[in-house]
């Protein structure tokens, strides 16, 4: 295609397509939005946001007749950190109250509730919690089980005797034994921005030459193929980069998660993971030639599996095989893999090398799949 | 009038669907998403590998490492003899869990004192790890109280029982299919609008179409018909996939639920006519669909509760029309819940709607004169 190949000028025509790109970058500031404003803006929204942690879940108390042993009992709910509990005397009231939604769960304590707990049986508590929301609907009935356990050792304590029962579980949670949600949350998020920020950065790039007309006059230029590809991937690896190493300073600084890692390793990763990202975004744009086509496909294929297929929320081994196949393809999938190592275990490397070669993998493919496309156009 | 609209409309009907990659992109990825969105987004945990580090021989422990094997959350993949192997299984992400039983485990039961059970858990997840606690601590409480009735004991005082209403089986899929039928329906009605006007400032032919006889306000509704259109249709396909493909129960009326469509259609084409006012290129408009539609999908309670959100991250939600759109599924689809009951959620999506239409209208005439 290019006929001049002596070694200077390649390097030159290079040179000049970054700083049309550039000009471009600074012209249109939106760019610049893109890849420092919106990973902050993303970054500060979503980590302080998006929690898992259930505190003071509103549930209704109906004791049907109160007496000591029933206020022992509820004032083991009181206590409780976990729930804001509201009293009503009848059943009818606190089913109105979980219909209306002002109540996620609701804890019968029946008449006979005093006489039956001195008997052999033992007095049984109703438990109904508003089950649309499966997963906090079981948060809450682990809650209730802490409650119950409390109390009994409460009781027994105050009988002089000891609780026993037969097994004790005893859990240990390793690289986040708090349970902060927001540790895995944040790099998670991380991910997830990063791939929208690399996607929408070069979505749009070659499709706008195409529909504005301007990539045939890029084409009878010296510059091959492999050169434009460079020269529109580079300036956007730069920018993104920087917004990057914002994300990862906040995740750091703003969000204290722990970094058990080595920062290089995270810096690696990262890069070869904007590489894949912008590939991704390079490959649709030259696929699609109109720039509303490409952003379409943008949206759809990046930021939603970015969400839902990374392993982020959803546990990527409880998905149905075939699902679980389709995460393969899904770039965030495996940075976010590596950024929870990196952040909360160490330098694992029998996770982070057979992760970040599937990211050298995807992203040759992403780039060579845009080669290929761009190359058939000039026939 | 109608005679113009109707024309801008088919008109923009027709730059939609002349392009083969235009329908494509329209039709295919939301049918596909809802298919893999569909299976993927649940929190009911499935074969989690874990490990088993035995170092009792009595017959106790084996009977409730027994209930981890019958159950469908938790698979066995390896035998650990070791403490140090431990680690590297973990470390690794080859198991998520090992549940450990000391060597007098059997013994002290027998004993009458308790033995524990030690469970060490992955928690770079912590939700996944938060999960399978839950679910190990249900299945030793289960265990406990068999062990009690069969070898004698202090029975517990009183019991728990539970049940759950809407959805008995705890089904999480029920939870977030509803949720997906919203954030398809608003991407799509966004973005074909977003980009609408957008495309004609950029192409130069928003100035050919101010000259003709349309008034302001025909241009608007010519370009908010077709998203709303377009929304409607996804939404209706959506809807029945759920109802007939995944088999989550629609128990309330269609009317309410369409109320809610329509409301929440209004919401977001409105916003998306709003977007495409302000900006001058498409990349612009895209962009800022981008920006509404991401925060409006992560924090508008699909996934995590908008309960647990700070004080002031709960009120930036409450312009988000996704947020009220959510309810409204979950709960025709899961509840059954009357019409009346949810005028609270529908008011706030026609206030949205109604202001992003006046701003939009504003934008138009601003620019125009």
């Amino acid at each position: 295609m290019s006929t001049d190949n002596r070694p200077g000028s390649s390097r030159m025509r290079l040179r000049g397509l970054i700083r049309k790109e550039f000009l471009q970058i600074v012209r249109d500031p939106s760019s610049i939005v893109i890849a420092f404003v919106m990973p902050v803006f993303l970054l500060l929204l979503f980590g302080y946001g998006v929690s898992l942690d259930s505190e003071h879940i509103p549930i209704a108390l109906v004791v049907e007749q109160p007496n000591a042993d029933t206020a022992d009992f509820t004032s083991a709910f009181h206590q409780s950190l976990y729930f804001k509990p509201m009293e009503y005397s009848s059943m009818r009231d606190a089913e109105q109250e979980m219909m209306a939604g002002h109540v996620q769960a609701i804890v019968v304590l029946r008449q006979d509730f005093a006489r039956q707990l001195h008997q052999a049986d033992g007095a049984p508590v109703q438990l109904i919690v508003n089950g649309v929301d499966a997963n906090t609907a079981r948060i809450i009935s682990g809650y209730v089980q802490g409650v119950w356990g409390t109390w009994m050792e409460h009781a027994a304590m105050q009988r002089g005797q000891k609780l026993k029962m037969p097994v004790q579980m005893e859990q240990r949670i390793w690289f986040n034994s708090e349970m902060r949600s927001r540790n895995f949350l944040v790099p998670g998020l991380v991910a997830i921005i990063m791939t929208l920020i690399g996607a929408l950065l070069t979505a749009m790039v070659m499709s706008r030459e195409w529909e504005r007309g301007t990539m045939e006059a890029l084409l009878v230029t010296p510059l091959s193929m492999r050169e434009v590809i460079v020269g529109k991937l580079l300036p956007y690896f730069i920018l993104g980069m920087g917004g990057l190493a914002l994300a990862v300073g906040m995740a750091l600084f703003l969000f204290e998660v722990p970094l058990r890692g080595s920062l290089w390793v995270l810096f690696a990763a990262s890069a070869l993971f904007l590489v894949t990202a912008l590939g991704m975004g390079l490959l649709i744009s030259t696929v699609a030639r109109s720039q509303f086509v490409a952003g379409l496909v943008a949206l759809i294929a990046t930021f939603l599996p970015a969400f839902l297929l990374s392993g982020f929320i959803f546990d990527i081994g409880s998905m149905p095989s075939i699902v679980q196949a389709i995460t393969h393809i899904v770039a965030a999938r495996y940075y976010v893999s590596i950024l929870q190592t990196v952040f909360l275990a160490g330098n694992v490397w029998s996770v982070i090398l057979p992760n970040a070669l599937a990211l050298v993998i995807l992203a040759s493919l992403f780039l060579g799949l845009t080669w290929r496309n761009a190359h058939k156009r000039l026939e | 009038m109608f005679g113009r609209i109707l024309a801008l409309v088919i008109k923009e009907f027709v730059t939609l669907l002349k392009d083969k990659r235009t329908r494509f992109v329209l039709i295919g990825p939301p049918l596909i998403q809802l298919m893999v969105f569909g299976y993927a987004a649940t929190f009911d945990l499935k074969n989690v590998p874990f490990a088993v580090y035995n170092e009792d021989r009595g017959s106790a422990s084996r009977e409730l490492l027994a209930a981890f094997d019958g159950s469908p959350s938790f698979t066995r993949v390896v035998q650990v003899t070791h403490a140090d192997e431990i680690a590297p299984l973990i470390d690794s992400k080859q198991v998520m869990m090992v549940v450990h039983a000391g060597p007098h485990f059997s013994a002290d039961m027998l004993a009458g004192s308790p033995a524990s059970l030690q469970i060490i858990v992955d928690g770079r997840n912590s939700n996944t790890a938060m999960l399978a606690i839950n679910e190990v601590r249900g299945m030793v409480e289960r265990f406990n109280l068999e062990w009690i009735s069969d070898h004698g004991g202090t029975q517990p005082p009183a019991y728990i029982e539970t049940r759950a209403w809407f959805n008995p089986n705890l089904e999480s899929r029920w939870f977030f299919l509803p949720g997906i039928v919203g954030i398809l329906t608003m991407l799509l009605t966004m973005l074909v609008t977003a980009l609408s006007v957008a495309r004609e400032r950029e192409q130069g032919t928003f100035d050919q179409l101010l000259v003709t006889p349309l008034r302001p306000i025909e241009i608007l509704l010519g370009k908010t018909l077709p998203g709303f259109i377009i929304g409607m249709a996804e939404a209706t396909v959506i809807i029945l996939a759920a109802v007939l493909w995944f088999k989550v129960p629609l128990l309330g009326s269609l009317f309410t639920l369409y109320t809610g469509i329509v409301l929440f259609l209004l919401s977001g084409v409105g916003v998306g006519l709003m977007i495409s006012s302000f900006a001058v290129t498409q990349q612009q408009g895209l962009l800022g669909a981008f920006i509404f539609m991401v925060p409006a999908i992560i924090l508008s309670g699909f996934a995590t509760p908008i309960r647990n959100m700070p004080q002031l991250v709960q009120y930036i939600t409450l312009v988000d029309p996704v947020r009220y759109f959510l309810v409204v599924l979950r709960g025709v689809f899961l509840e059954g819940v009357p019409f009346h009951l949810l005028i609270p959620q529908f008011w706030p999506m026609a206030l949205i709607g109604v202001s992003a239409f006046s701003i939009a209208g504003w934008l138009f005439r601003h620019r125009m004169y």
